[in-house]
């Protein structure tokens, strides 16, 4: 019998979460601090909503693109939270944050274009710039910067080849984010190297201290950036699958092809959803914010005080301590913390090899989880100290 | 910081001081100071537990009470919701707008003991123009907390990228 499977495919690596969660999955009663979720549920008037639009019988296919009040709530979100300017016509919904960047890809590769990729990062953009033909090439991040993007890295991972930046800020999982300085001095590059950027900006809402600034909003940014979003991690709905892309109108109206034949449409329930989500969601978002920030300023200091090192993460729901002082790998402090203390912590590494000497713990867990985890950690590190 | 101290332990009386500091980029010695400082205030007064005695085998009835009174000169209805607040059955008394004056609130052990002071305490006050009491059948949720058992366990996989 012939070979039935793609040679792109069968080439690509099982991500090295999965590797860590068959480990887990086998291990019974272990606690874990090792999502990517939040713990919230969706608030419940954007449920809703849901069921009323069920109830109304709106069970049918919407337009390509989305729901048109959706994407006009889209558009009056973006001006309001980010100072970004759309009109409806050039937004996207898609199935999560994750459809968006698959199809962004696939929109704007060509088979040898370059696409860089800044590391740590999210488990999916390699394997979908490889499966739309690009190459990837990955930017390793250092913590002395807090894992953010220089234009020194940026500018010696550029090559002729080079068309797509992807800025996955705030960084899942290094909970690094992008300031307005930072983002000025990548943008200056970009434009200057006529590079296109596909902005993952996720965690959009979950900055402290701090605003979340998009690169789209830079001088000369608008026309060379698809800003991806969504309401997974903002509004909690992570199993509604529902996220968008914003951009140029000439890659939006490929990207629709592209969503329109693998797709069809957005799920209609989940569309309503967000409209409710994006109308009245926003003091949810700002309980849920405040929640994080109370955990992330807790577990840095539990951190900080059993001396593991770790910068000040301003995005996102994790931390990224160091562990370097201990003598094992990633993977090894992982599965031996699973092992002795049944506790699942992420090894870094699974988000690229320079996670390596790196845990990402998640804070999307109540203070008593994390005390509990914590105080588990805590024994394991006084136990294994050099 | 006060209002995210009060926040916090609006949410859970029991957390920890140490703790407490930690949330807030605090040090121990701050928050302490800050919780006294609240008590002495009396902006906090108290530290009870939320109970949902439906789900134990003591026998406790809570009733809502309209209460129509005459306010009197010089002291409005303080004076009058002074004196029905005194009473240790009482569990809570609100001034409302609307077509009655106060709310009152008393646990008993049973639906005679709630009647009898109804009856023999609240009703016979020289202020009090009418009663109309209402008995609480199950309490679904109290002070922002379901009381009726969801079965919230987390559903998430334990490990997400």
């Amino acid at each position: 019998m012939r070979n039935p499977l793609n040679e792109k495919v069968q080439v690509m690596k099982p991500s090295g979460i999965r590797k860590f969660f068959d480990i887990v999955s086998e291990m019974k009663d272990a606690i874990s601090l090792g999502v990517g979720e939040p713990d919230f549920e969706t608030p419940w008037h954007i449920r809703e909503e849901a069921i009323y639009s069920l109830e109304k019988g709106r069970t049918v296919y919407t337009s390509n693109a989305g729901l048109k009040e959706l994407k006009e709530e889209v558009c009056r979100y973006l001006k309001r939270r980010y100072a970004l300017d759309y009109p409806d016509k050039d937004v996207l919904v898609t199935i999560g944050g994750s459809e968006a960047i698959d199809a962004a890809l696939r929109t704007m590769v060509d088979p040898g274009d370059e696409v860089l990729i800044p590391e740590p990062c999210y488990v999916s953009y390699v394997p979908c710039v490889s499966l739309a033909g690009g190459v990837p090439v990955t930017i390793a991040l250092k913590e002395e910067n807090e894992f953010r993007l220089t234009k020194q890295e940026l500018l010696d991972a550029i090559t002729d080849k080079t068309k797509i930046l992807i800025m996955p800020f705030p960084n899942n999982p290094t909970g690094a984010i992008m300031e307005e300085k930072d983002l000025r001095e990548v943008a200056e590059v970009v434009a200057e190297k006529d590079l296109f950027v596909i902005s993952d900006e996720i965690y959009s809402e979950l900055t402290y201290g701090r605003n979340h600034v998009s690169i789209a909003s830079m001088p000369g940014m608008k026309e060379r950036t698809i800003v991806i979003n969504g309401f997974s991690k903002s509004y909690a709905m992570t199993g509604w699958r529902l996220g968008y892309a914003v951009g140029p109108e000439e890659i939006i109206r490929q990207m629709i092809k592209v969503h329109q034949f693998a797709i069809m449409c957005a799920p209609t329930t989940s569309q309503y959803a967000a409209v409710e989500a994006l109308r009245n969601g926003d003091p949810d978002v700002e309980m849920m914010r405040d929640a994080y920030d109370k955990r992330r300023r807790f577990l840095v200091a539990r951190l900080r005080e059993m001396g593991l090192e770790c910068f000040e993460p301003y995005g996102a729901f994790y931390v990224f301590p160091s562990i370097k002082g201990f003598g094992m790998t990633s993977d090894e402090f992982a599965a031996k913390l699973l092992e002795e203390e049944k506790l699942a912590i992420v090894p870094g590494t699974a988000f690229g090899d320079c996670g390596e000497g790196f845990l990402r713990i998640s804070y999307a867990y109540s203070i008593e989880q994390l005390k509990t985890a914590l105080d588990r950690m805590e024994r394991f590190i006084e136990r294994h100290r050099a | 910081m006060r209002e995210e101290i009060l926040k916090t332990l609006d949410k859970n009386s029991k957390i920890q001081e140490s703790d407490l500091a930690k949330m807030l980029g605090m040090t121990e010695t701050e928050v302490h100071e800050e919780i006294k400082r609240l008590e002495e205030e009396h902006v906090i007064c108290g530290y009870p537990t939320l109970i949902n005695w439906d789900a134990t085998t003591e026998e406790r009835v809570t009733a809502l009470i309209e209460v129509k009174v005459t306010p009197q000169r010089g002291q409005g209805f303080d004076k009058i919701a002074e004196r029905i607040y005194r009473y240790d059955e009482v569990e809570s008394v609100y001034l409302m707008s609307g077509g009655f004056d106060l709310t009152v609130i008393i646990e008993g052990k049973s639906m005679r003991e709630v009647a009898n002071f109804v009856s023999s305490k609240l009703a016979p006050m020289e202020a009090v123009l009418s009663t109309a009491t209402h008995f609480v059948l199950k309490k679904y949720k109290e002070h922002g907390l379901p009381l009726v058992a969801e079965g919230s366990s987390d559903e998430r996989m334990l490990v997400t990228p």
